[in-house]
């Protein structure tokens, strides 16, 4: 493990460590400075890797055994008596089993609980659908207060759970399970909720992604630049919620054709969230989805799901092909109304 | 120190005046959960009244008690309670239930002052008061944390999930309580999803049970500082009560889980508390400490 001193944190090295170790490590060193922080999980301190944050702060690590309603509202009690709770198991319990737990004891009382939730997606590919969650953006942003971040990958992680220590409320970070490629090189490109990076700068068609989706997009663009000359903005939109309406806007008006990556169903996630905001503009533009299409998800390794679902490299290079080729009602004023 | 005479005559002369005043806000509110409320006002009264170390002036004083209404349909009984305590004034009652008002009908700690958790939704309260008691001995502060189930709240397994862990945690700061009033809105608890035997069901659980008469201020109180005075596991004070206790026709009759009242009934039922005697409707009802 290469380690890294930062200018104000301990950072480490994304291309060994899992998103979820770097969460544990990162929480380790926001600890240190922040005797309110505390965290929770329902057996799955192994699996969701707060091992490390376990070794040093053993006082402050909470396993609550397999009970993930408890697990949630125990962090609500927490927080009212002015803890700061981090609370780490799969996305499917997160934002399922105890979804009421975290709507009504969390949410609607607007509690700084953060909650992160590994395993999203179908990262936890042969575990089978019980294990893989492909509803959670849908369901997590339509909490009010909640905000919802889908980091791309370690570095951005690290920074995810940084910025979410200091909004205050509730946060909601989706991992994967841990083994996914690493796209940025380090954790200096200026992170900021709410405010989606451009990876690629592009003019032709603008791929939005969130998550592991984030590296297959820019994996994508080059081989599009290299093969058919085609120019691709990629916009990692890592905040769901609140979402960069201006980004969005900016790549309607510059390239007019979006398509949205996502390992989520293609109903109520990122995708969605781009549509209501490109429909709210009045704008035109051709659009396309990519995700699971409304379907539960199949057996297999990662990375054959995601070639299943054409959310990887050679999956999002078919898909911007046919895009390009859609037809769509330009309004040649666009311009004069920004 | 077991509470004196005089307290408990004092304790049962407020807990006569809640009850009417939870009578009115039923009234003002075109139908309220009058009999959940009218069951839980004694162990309201001798909790607000002699136990709970708060300040209506200052309600989010960070070392006040916590109290947490699991059985979050009792807000109006609550709200009559934080009214009378000076947390707020007792005529924003008069729109409890209307359009844009602070108080609904489980009552939101946003909103209303002094409410320590927004609950409603069964279930929930156990295990923010469990947080809350876990919150406290992590940062070292004395506080206690009491929350009151209601007794067909303990069909939903998300209470037995924090009644494991509390007994895990030690956690003996909490004290809970279970409204054991025999009734849910669709019959008795033991017709529509037994309960019995509950006191075993908590102590299999690892807590201290006490089972007591939840109408009786002097058992009410004895119990209350016999949780306070354990050590090392929470304790649960099963009190047994009457649904729409006080009121001659409500008692013990599942329909006024929730209802309206008009003036001329509300009278009737302030002066049916007032008298003191509507116990005696209730032949055939379940002794104190007994299941039905």
């Amino acid at each position: 493990m290469t380690e890294v001193t930062g200018t104000t944190w301990n950072v480490y090295d994304a291309n060994t460590l899992t998103q979820a170790e770097i969460y544990g490590r990162v929480l380790c060193d926001l600890a240190e400075a922040d005797p309110r922080i505390v965290a929770l999980t329902a057996d799955l301190a192994r699996s969701t890797k707060i091992g490390v944050f376990q070794d040093k702060f053993p006082q402050r690590v909470f396993n609550v055994g397999i009970a993930e309603q408890n697990l949630f509202g125990i962090a609500a009690g927490m927080a009212k008596s002015g803890l700061l709770p981090f609370v780490s198991t799969m996305s499917a319990f997160a934002s399922m089993r105890a979804l009421e737990q975290v709507r009504t004891d969390i949410c609607y009382q607007n509690l700084d609980v953060k909650i992160i939730a590994t395993h999203g997606g179908v990262s936890f590919g042969q575990a089978g659908t019980t294990h893989h969650c492909t509803e959670d953006i849908a369901i997590q942003r339509s909490l009010a207060n909640m905000c919802v971040i889908v980091p791309a990958d370690g570095w951005e992680t690290a920074n995810a759970v940084r910025a979410a220590v200091k909004r205050p409320g509730p946060v909601y970070i989706r991992l994967g399970r841990g083994f996914e490629p690493t796209h940025y090189e380090n954790d200096d490109y200026g992170f900021e909720i709410g405010k989606a990076v451009t990876i690629n700068e592009g003019t032709d068609i603008t791929v939005i992604a969130c998550g592991v989706a984030v590296y297959h997009a820019a994996e994508a663009a080059k081989l599009l630049k290299d093969q058919d000359g085609i120019s691709v903005r990629v916009l990692d939109v890592h905040t769901i919620k609140p979402i960069d309406e201006e980004a969005i806007l900016k790549a309607v008006t510059d390239t007019r054709r979006i398509l949205v990556v996502e390992e989520h169903n293609v109903i109520g996630g990122l995708g969605s969230a781009v549509a209501d905001v490109i429909a709210a503009s009045g704008k035109g533009c051709a659009f396309a989805k990519a995700g699971l299409p409304d379907c539960y998800s199949e057996v297999g390794y990662p990375e054959d799901l995601y070639s299943h679902y054409c959310i990887d490299g050679d999956g999002i290079v078919g898909l911007v092909r046919e895009v390009l080729h859609r037809e769509f009602e330009a309004d040649e004023d666009w311009e004069d109304e920004f | 120190m077991p509470l004196s005479a005089g307290d408990i005559k004092t304790l049962e002369a407020k807990a006569k005046q809640l009850r009417c005043d939870m009578v009115d806000v039923t009234v003002w509110a075109g139908g309220a959960h009058i009999g959940g409320s009218l069951s839980m006002a004694d162990v309201l009264t001798a909790l607000y009244y002699h136990y709970l170390d708060v300040r209506p002036e200052e309600p989010d004083w960070p070392d006040r008690d916590r109290f947490v209404l699991s059985k979050g349909h009792g807000g109006l009984g609550l709200s009559c309670v934080l009214a009378d305590k000076g947390y707020f004034d007792k005529e924003l009652l008069k729109e409890f239930n209307h359009f844009k008002s602070p108080f609904g009908m489980h009552l939101d700690g946003n909103k209303v002052r002094g409410v320590d958790a927004s609950t409603g939704s069964l279930g929930h309260g156990l295990p923010m008061a469990l947080g809350m008691a876990m919150g406290a001995r992590f940062q070292k502060q004395a506080w206690r944390t009491y929350c009151l189930l209601g007794d067909g709240e303990c069909d939903e397994g998300s209470v037995w999930e924090a009644a494991m862990a509390a007994h895990h945690f030690k956690a003996d700061t909490l004290t809970a309580f279970v409204d054991r009033n025999h009734m849910m809105i669709d019959g008795r608890t033991e017709d529509v999803m037994s309960l019995e035997p509950l006191g075993e069901k908590w102590k299999a659980f690892g807590w201290e049970v006490r089972e007591i008469d939840g109408h009786d201020l002097a058992q009410i109180g004895e119990a209350i500082e016999g949780a306070q005075a354990a050590k090392g596991a929470p304790t649960v004070i099963i009190c047994d009560t009457v649904k729409g206790k006080g009121v001659d026709f409500m008692e013990d009759d599942v329909k006024w889980h929730y209802g309206s009242i008009d003036s001329e009934l509300a009278a009737r039922a302030k002066a049916s508390i007032m008298s003191g005697t509507a116990g005696a409707a209730r032949a055939g009802a379940p002794a104190a400490g007994g299941a039905s």
